[in-house]
């Protein structure tokens, strides 16, 4: 297929399924036949851009030129093409653990849910495939606005306030620093296109260029860096399919995918490195690494503290990508989808719980491997990959990262990788330990063992591709590698 | 005929239908009269338009030429508000049948009459070449809308219009004043030949005064901060009709005229002479943050969208202080863009005064059930106002912040970005209480509004965001008048 048309494909097909969905509210079993359906040729849609992507043909679609040479345009470069596989096997995955927790739980208001769902996951398609950062913006905005609905789902005063802090802190930090920061690109340069090599090279003093950056890092709140973090842990009022895949992967990976392309393609990684005060804004992911390591320790709703192990996650790619180092750019990618499989496998099983037995507290969960086993072993192979154990995807990331710190010897980041693992076992290992070699307190208020099917299979299918990850990483590392290359 | 013919026709069709309009019985044919009246004179604007890109039209009335008659004179600044002001007029007018059947249950000949005199009356002040011709087309659409906005319901309507009538004649006498005393010192009232007098006699004091003058008299006919206290009162209790059209163009029409006589009558270097740029810029500032501030705890949506009215005024303010042509062309283009959002967003509050009889915050709880379109409307309305992208809100703030930053002007930067996020809390307070917020147990069942008031609203939130993707007709006109405004253009 023709790459133009894909790229229309790929936004269009989820919008097709949202307006499906909500014709299709009165039969629940054709409405999840629809969402299915969708997410897979969604899929299949974007299995077909690797072949244009890798092999060098490129896709590239040029929608409309709102401002004079300003385009809506599209550009699929290899980590967008990382970003829109991931996002959509990943939809597919989580609507059919969708299916088993919204009837498991006997949900209302099923039909918008997996309507702003399906427009959610077409905002990260273009996100993905943004050519310019002005089309990445617009995408930005849908995929903040169409998932206020799913936060606010449960239409209580908590779920109200959760979708103030959400909605305030994401539009706060877009519109007031991220906005600026794009018009300020395009008055110095002249264009606001992902150019390999950067375009500001020569064009902006290095301390504007300092301001500009962390303009970027702070505005894209999606990042999460600290202080814009609060946002995230608000999102937890969410259903947990929401949780898993928007607030784990698709919402949260658009901000450290974003950055990340600012750093390689609008900065440029040797324009970069003269940037003073770059360094202070690697301590600030640093410091959000540990400090939102050492939250996540105190908090006792599994959630919460799954929120704050990815506020922390993120922060590694963050850091990772303002490393500048070729190792570590690889290890930022890399780790958008080591960190996927291993959070959303987290979240699956914290929604499996929950739909089991109704518990979501950490200290809840004495002996509850012995009720759900497959759950829970599942829960352990995530956490290994948050801490960043072999067999597991995180390993492979920290590997990079780690050696492109060593590369440009950068002492202070392997510290925060060090003392981060350290509080990552911390808060995970005794959770793994004692759902599986301590008794249950009591009897619990309901009998139970696995919750419905579905759900398992699917948390099954990501831990599982958790440690697949790790033996099979190759084609990834290959496809980054070749970015860089590009753009030296 | 040619089109020069024919263009003086956009203001007379609906100045000649008025008086016939008031005198014709019932509901239907005064309706009928004015919508045709409307029509004919947007489809002469749109013909208008791109010709006085090409050129300027000049047109003598009465053949008598300029200075003794008055001239028409039209180019690409007042060509776009001229089609801006017809067409939303046509847009408005098919929305306003049921809710003014509804709110103006009688006499409703007069009322359309009045609204054909006010907009004849906006018309004429855009397409004037003669700053008396001005005033008097100033006093016609004022006079009338005082009239509108006493046909609200309540008696607080009465006081809103008395309000607006003291404030409007201050405004306009303010005006005049100015006016006279250009008068004295150039001996003329013809627009062009007063910014060609104007040069010798810039240093004196009573040109100086005249400027004070027209500026504060503008000022207060376009509620600019701190003269605006007589807007949320008049656009709150007047008919919902009413406020539609007159939160879409009146003080658009103001700023019109101030641009003109600042930039083509006075010249850039007479007002950079005189504090222009700091009073615009402050005020302008301190009206973003006021009103937005002030937006966010009114008690009703059409009170809480007036101040967001002020506070968008504010915006063109702050553009217009940046004395550039991106800046100009940043104020024009939201002056069209805040008519697109502004009218879909009072059309949908409308049609919830429509069902409900009230537009009070807590009566939105749960709203969004029983009138989906209408609310989704007003949310996609609001996020415009808040500068979305893919909105036409986000080219207004897109040009403005660009237009800032290449002055170097940061401090505006960061106020229009504090403007849009406390936006997004007063369009928030409403989504919220429609869409979260359970309905109250005792309200009777309601339903979606019919055809009538949803396809005209429905109109303009597709053209919010269609101009927010092809701005080849907003930015590229707006550009267009701004070079001209600044002199550097044809």
């Amino acid at each position: 297929m023709n790459p133009q048309l894909l790229i229309i494909g790929l936004l269009a097909t989820p919008l097709i399924g949202a307006l499906l969905i909500s014709q299709a509210g009165r039969w629940p079993n054709l409405r999840e036949t629809i969402t299915l359906v969708t997410a897979a040729s969604l899929f299949g849609l974007a299995t077909q851009l690797i072949d244009p992507v890798v092999n060098g043909a490129g896709a590239s679609l040029v929608l409309a030129e709102p401002l004079p040479g300003l385009q809506i345009a599209f550009d699929v470069e290899p980590l967008g093409l990382i970003f829109t596989l991931l996002a959509s096997l990943l939809w597919l995955v989580t609507s059919v653990y969708s299916i088993g927790y919204m009837r498991g739980n006997d949900e209302p208001r099923q039909t918008p849910y997996y309507a702003f769902f399906a427009i959610a996951i077409s905002g990260a398609m273009g996100v993905a495939m943004a050519g310019n950062l002005l089309t990445l913006f617009i995408f930005y905005e849908v995929l903040t606005l169409s998932t206020w609905p799913l936060v606010t789902h449960k239409q209580n005063a908590a779920a109200r306030a959760g979708g103030r802090v959400y909605m305030g802190v994401l539009l706060a930090t877009s519109i007031g620093l991220f906005l600026p920061a794009i018009i300020w690109t395009w008055v110095v340069a002249g264009t606001t296109d992902f150019t390999p090599g950067g375009i500001l090279l020569d064009r902006i003093e290095p301390t504007a260029a300092a301001v500009l950056l962390g303009l970027f890092v702070l505005g894209i709140g999606k990042a999460a860096v600290m202080p814009m973090h609060r946002w995230l842990p608000a999102a937890m009022v969410a259903p947990t399919p929401v949780s898993a895949l928007l607030h784990a992967v698709a919402v949260v990976k658009a901000g450290v995918f974003t950055i990340t392309k600012v750093v390689i393609y609008i900065f440029g990684l040797d324009f970069l490195a003269t940037v003073p005060l770059e360094k202070y804004l690697v301590y600030l992911a640093g410091f959000t690494v540990i400090a939102a390591s050492i939250v996540a320790l105190k908090q006792v709703e599994i959630k919460r503290m799954l929120a704050y192990s990815t506020i922390s996650q993120l922060s590694y790619i963050v850091l990772a990508a303002l490393v500048l180092a070729p190792f570590a750019e690889i290890g930022a990618a890399v780790h958008i989808v080591a960190h996927a499989f291993g959070k959303i496998t987290l979240f699956f099983c914290a929604g499996a719980i929950y739909v089991a037995s109704k518990k979501t507290r950490v200290d809840q969960l004495r002996g509850i491997g012995h009720r759900m086993p497959w759950t829970m072993v599942a829960f352990a192979i995530g956490a290994l990959s948050m801490i960043g154990v072999p067999p597991t995807a995180g390993f492979v990331s920290k590997w990079y990262i780690i050696a492109g710190a060593f590369q440009v010897e950068n002492f202070f980041v392997l510290a925060v990788f060090m003392a981060s693992t350290a509080l990552n076992a911390a808060y995970f290992l005794p959770i793994i330990f004692r759902s599986f070699f301590r008794p249950e307190d009591e009897a619990p208020p309901v009998e139970h063992g696995e919750a419905p099917w579905p759900m398992v299979a699917a948390l099954a299918f990501t831990a599982f591709g958790t440690i697949a990850f790790f033996l099979f990483n190759g084609p990834i590392v290959e496809i980054e590698a070749r970015m860089l290359e590009v753009a030296k | 005929m040619t089109l020069l013919d024919w263009m003086p026709f956009s203001v007379l069709l609906p100045l000649i239908a008025a008086p016939v309009c008031a005198l014709l019985p019932g509901r239907l044919l005064p309706w009928a009269l004015a919508f045709t009246a409307v029509a004919g004179s947007a489809v002469i604007s749109a013909f208008v338009l791109p010709a006085a890109i090409e050129e300027p039209l000049r047109y003598a009335f009465g053949n008598w030429p300029p200075p003794i008659g008055i001239e028409y004179r039209v180019d690409a600044v007042n060509a776009l508000l001229a089609l801006l002001i017809s067409a939303m007029a046509v847009v408005m007018l098919p929305w306003a049948r049921l809710s003014v059947n509804q709110e103006v249950p009688e006499r409703q000949g007069p009322f359309y009459a009045l609204f054909l005199l006010a907009m004849a009356g906006l018309m004429g002040i855009t397409l004037t070449g003669d700053a008396f011709n001005v005033f008097v087309f100033l006093e016609i659409s004022s006079l009338s809308t005082y009239a509108l906005v006493a046909h609200g319901r309540n008696r607080a309507s009465l006081l809103s219009a008395f309000r607006y009538l003291i404030m409007g004649t201050l405004g306009a006498t303010f005006y005049l004043i100015g006016i006279g005393l250009l008068y004295i010192m150039t001996g003329t009232l013809n627009m062009a030949d007063l910014a060609e007098r104007i040069p010798e006699v810039a240093d004196t004091n009573a040109v100086r005064a005249a400027f004070g003058f027209i500026i504060i008299g503008l000022g207060l006919k376009l509620a600019l901060f701190p003269l605006h206290r007589w807007l949320p009162g008049a656009y709150a209790n007047a008919p919902s009709a009413t406020t539609v059209f007159i939160a879409a163009t009146a003080t658009k029409v103001a700023v019109y005229v101030l641009l003109r006589m600042v930039f083509t009558v006075f010249g850039v270097e007479f007002a950079l002479n005189m504090p222009y740029r700091e009073v615009f810029f402050t005020l302008g500032a301190i009206g973003i943050l006021f009103a937005s501030v002030s937006a966010i705890d009114q008690p009703t949506a059409k009170r809480m969208l007036a101040y967001s009215s002020v506070a968008q005024i504010g915006y063109i303010a702050l553009a217009i202080s940046l004395v550039s042509v991106a800046g100009l062309a940043a104020g024009l283009v939201h002056i069209f863009n805040h008519a697109l959002m502004k009218g879909a967003l009072f059309m949908a509050v409308g049609a919830v005064i429509y069902r409900l009889g009230s537009d009070r915050i807590e009566d939105f709880n749960g709203l969004a059930k029983s009138m989906p379109w209408t609310m989704l409307a007003f949310v996609l309305a609001g996020l415009s106002i808040i500068g979305v992208p893919l909105t036409a809100g986000f080219i207004s703030k897109w040009a403005l912040i660009q237009a800032a930053i290449a002055e170097g002007n940061w401090i505006a930067v960061v106020i229009v970005l504090v403007g849009s996020l406390l936006a997004v809390v007063y369009i928030g307070r409403i989504a919220e209480a429609a869409y979260l917020r359970p309905a109250p147990e005792n309200r009777p069942a309601i339903g979606e509004v019919g055809p009538g008031l949803m396809i005209p609203l429905w109109i303009l939130i597709a053209a919010n965001f269609y101009f927010g993707i092809d701005t080849s007709l907003t930015l590229g006109v707006a550009t267009r008048g701004a070079e001209v405004l600044m002199g550097t253009g044809p």
